[in-house]
C-alpha cells in the first residue's frame, strides 16, 4: 500500500481513518524509525535526575542506548552509551554517581565531561593518538526546555522551541504550578504493552474512553464522597481539544475530582483544604485569577510528539514509550512534583497519583488491556480501518478525536518524508478555537 | 511429649499463608480482605525502587482498608478488564522466616512465586512478601504486607492486575 494512502482526511463527509497496517507493518516501523525517531527531537529526562555533580542515568531512546550525567562543571551531558574503542556498554548501571566511568571491556576510562582521560598500555597506539578525537559521543543535537531535556540525532533539525509550537505554553502552565522548579520523584513506573506505540498515544488522549473503560475508577472515585458527585459522570467530561502545531496535541478539561494544585477535594481529607488554599491564593498573585484558574480548575493531557506525554491530571505524570516492534513497546512513567511542597501535600499528592495511574492504579491495567486488544484485533485484517472521525464537523471537545487526528496527520506527514516546516503549512482544525471551558 | 502435636510458629504463620494463598487464587477476594486489620496497609513498591517509601516515593500500590476494600471490589466487577475473565494464578510461598517483636506482633519473610496465565500466555510474578501479623483470638490478622518484586520491569505481565 501506497504511504500516501494510509490516512483518508476527508473533511468535506467528516471522514478520518487510519489503515490498522500503520500498526501492524515491519517496513513501516523501520520507516517510523528513520524518518520519526531519527529526525524528531525526542525526549531524553528531566534535569532533576540528575541533580548532583557526577549524576549518571542510562537509557533507551529512540532505540539508541544513551546515558546523561550531570558534569562536575554543573553541565548536562547525554552520550552515547558504546565505547569509542570497540563498542562495550560503559554505563552499565541504571543510574548513579561518579566521576570515572569506565569500560570493563578494556578499561578506557572518561570522566562525567565525556573526555578520555585512561587508556591503559597508550604507547602502544603510536605517537598520533589523540584522546580528544576518542571522547564518548554526544547525539548531534541535544536541548533543554524547562528542564526537560530532548535529543535529535539530525544536526540540521529545527531547534526546540520552535519545533515545540503550541506545546511550549502548556509545559508553561505546568512548570509555572511550582514556586522553586518541579522534580521527579524517586521511583519509576516501567511495564510493557503487546500493542504499537501509536495506541498509547491515542489513548493518553482519549476523552472518550474515560466512562465506559475506566468506571471502576470512576465508582470508586464517588463512592469516596466527591464534591460533584450530583452530577454524571459523563456530564463532568467535557473540555476541548486542541491541535498544537507539529503533531503535539492537547485535551483540556474541567477538574472533575481534585488536583494537589490547587482545587481541594475530599479525597485530600480535612488538612489539605487550608494549604491546598494558600498556594491557590500564590497563584493568583503571581498569574492572576485567569491563568489560575487553568492551571487549578482545568487538567490537561498533552503529548509532545512522537513519544512523550504528560498529563497533568490528579497529579502529573510525565510518560515516554519506546517503540520495541511493530506489536511491542516499553513504557517509563515518571511523577514530576513541586520541589517546594511540604512532605504532607508531597503524601497528598502521592496518594492522588495512585488512585488512577500506574500498573498497580485502577484504570491503567485497564488501559494495557485495551490496547493489546486491539493489537490483537488487528490481525483481523479484512477490517483494515480504523475510524478516527469523532466530532470532525463540530468545534472539537476533550471526548472528540481532533487531537488524535493532529497527531496522525503529523505523522503522515514525516512518514512521506515531510519536515515539520512543511506540515505547518498543512490545514489544521480550527474549530476549536473559539470554544471556551466555560460553554461546555 | 507434650508438644509433639503442637505446630512451631513457623507452621503457623505458613498454614496462614497458605490459606491467604488459596484465597488469592480461588479468587476469593472479600474473604481475603478479610484478613487485614483496620489500620492495615498493602504496598507493592516499583521495581527499579525496591525500598521505595510511598510517602516519599514512586511505588506500585499503597492501599490503606478502604483502597484496599475497592480493590476487591473492582476485581470482581466484569470491569476491571485486565482481569475479566479472571486470570488463572497459582501461588508458591516458600523460605518463611518468622520473628516475634517486642510488642507481640509478628514479622514474617516469605519467597513467592506467582504463575499467572491468560490470554494464551503465561509468566511468573517472583519476590519476596514481607508481613506483619498480628494475633486475633487463635487466629493471625495482616497489619502489614510489602510485596516486593524481583521483575527488573513489568515486562511479562504489563500491569500488577492480580494481587502479588
Amino acid at each position: 500500500m501506497d504511504i500516501k494512502d494510509l490516512i483518508i482526511d476527508d473533511r468535506e463527509r467528516g471522514v478520518f481513518r487510519v489503515h490498522r497496517s500503520s500498526m501492524t507493518s515491519d517496513d513501516l516501523f523501520q520507516r517510523e524509525r528513520e524518518l520519526i525517531f531519527s529526525r524528531c527531537w525526542i525526549y531524553l529526562g528531566h534535569e532533576s535526575e540528575v541533580e548532583n555533580p557526577g549524576d549518571y542515568r542510562r537509557r533507551t531512546v529512540a532505540g539508541r542506548p544513551l546515558f546523561f550525567a550531570r558534569g562536575r562543571d554543573g553541565q548536562v551531558r547525554v552520550f552515547l552509551n558504546s565505547c569509542p574503542h570497540r563498542g562495550a556498554l560503559i554505563c552499565r548501571r541504571d543510574a548513579g554517581n561518579t566521576e570515572v566511568l569506565q569500560c570493563f571491556y578494556h578499561a578506557w576510562s572518561f570522566n562525567t565531561n565525556g573526555e578520555l582521560i585512561g587508556v591503559p598500555d597508550q604507547e602502544a597506539y603510536g605517537p598520533n593518538f589523540d584522546r580528544d578525537e576518542l571522547g564518548l559521543k554526544q547525539p548531534p543535537r541535544v536541548e533543554s526546555y524547562r528542564g526537560f531535556y530532548f535529543v535529535n540525532f539530525n544536526p540540521y533539525a529545527e531547534d526546540l522551541v520552535t519545533y515545540l509550537a503550541g506545546a511550549r505554553e502548556y509545559l508553561d502552565l505546568i512548570m509555572d504550578q511550582s514556586e522553586e522548579g518541579m522534580r521527579m520523584v524517586a521511583g519509576s513506573n516501567k511495564y510493557t504493552m503487546k500493542a504499537n506505540w501509536k495506541l498509547l498515544v491515542e489513548n493518553s488522549l482519549d476523552g472518550y474512553h474515560l466512562v465506559p473503560t475506566h468506571q471502576t475508577y470512576l465508582d470508586y472515585i464517588s463512592g469516596l464522597g466527591s464534591d460533584d458527585s450530583g452530577q454524571t459522570a459523563a456530564s463532568r467530561i467535557v473540555g476541548k481539544a486542541r491541535a498544537l502545531g507539529n503533531g503535539h496535541c492537547v485535551i483540556e478539561s474541567p477538574v472533575r475530582n481534585g488536583r494537589p494544585i490547587a482545587h481541594w477535594h475530599p479525597l485530600f481529607g480535612e488538612e489539605a483544604r487550608e494549604p491546598i488554599a494558600q498556594v491557590r491564593q500564590r497563584l493568583v498573585d503571581k498569574y492572576g485569577e485567569e491563568r489560575t484558574f487553568r492551571m487549578a480548575d482545568t487538567s490537561r493531557n498533552l503529548i509532545i510528539y512522537p513519544n512523550l506525554v504528560i498529563n497533568d491530571i490528579m497529579a502529573i505524570t510525565v510518560r515516554y514509550f519506546e517503540p520495541l516492534a511493530p506489536d511491542n513497546m516499553e513504557v517509563t512513567a515518571w511523577h514530576l512534583v513541586p520541589r517546594e511542597e511540604s512532605e504532607s501535600m508531597l503524601a497528598t499528592r502521592l496518594d492522588s497519583f495512585l488512585t488512577f495511574l500506574g500498573p498497580g492504579g485502577f484504570a491503567t491495567p485497564d488501559d494495557v488491556e485495551a490496547l493489546e486488544s486491539c493489537q490483537i484485533g488487528f490481525r483481523a485484517t479484512e477490517t483494515e480501518w480504523s475510524d478516527i472521525s469523532r466530532g470532525m464537523l463540530r468545534p472539537a471537545k476533550s471526548t472528540d478525536e481532533l487531537q488524535m487526528r493532529g497527531f496522525w496527520r503529523q505523522w503522515h506527514a514525516n512518514m512521506q518524508g515531510h519536515s515539520h516546516t512543511n506540515v505547518q503549512d498543512a490545514p489544521v482544525e480550527e474549530a476549536e478555537a473559539a470554544l471556551a471551558l466555560a460553554d461546555d | 511429649m507434650t508438644t509433639t502435636n503442637q505446630p512451631t510458629l513457623r507452621e503457623q504463620v505458613e498454614d496462614f499463608l497458605f490459606r491467604e494463598a488459596a484465597l488469592l487464587d480461588d479468587w476469593r477476594l472479600d474473604d481475603w480482605v478479610d484478613l487485614f486489620t483496620e489500620d492495615a496497609r498493602y504496598i507493592v513498591p516499583t521495581t527499579d525502587l525496591p525500598e521505595g517509601d510511598p510517602k516519599r516515593d514512586l511505588v506500585f500500590i499503597d492501599d490503606d482498608i478502604t483502597r484496599l476494600r475497592a480493590r476487591a471490589v473492582r476485581l470482581n466487577s466484569r470491569h476491571a478488564h485486565r482481569e475479566y475473565p479472571w486470570s488463572r494464578t497459582r501461588r508458591f510461598i516458600s523460605n518463611v522466616r518468622v520473628t516475634e517483636t517486642d510488642n507481640g506482633e509478628l514479622a514474617v519473610n516469605s519467597n513467592v512465586l506467582v504463575y499467572r496465565f491468560r490470554a494464551g500466555e503465561g509468566a511468573p510474578y517472583v519476590g519476596s512478601i514481607e508481613y506483619i501479623l498480628r494475633r486475633d483470638g487463635d487466629d493471625l490478622k495482616i497489619a502489614y504486607r510489602r510485596a516486593v518484586l524481583d521483575l527488573e520491569a513489568l515486562s511479562w505481565h504489563g500491569a500488577v492486575s492480580i494481587i502479588f
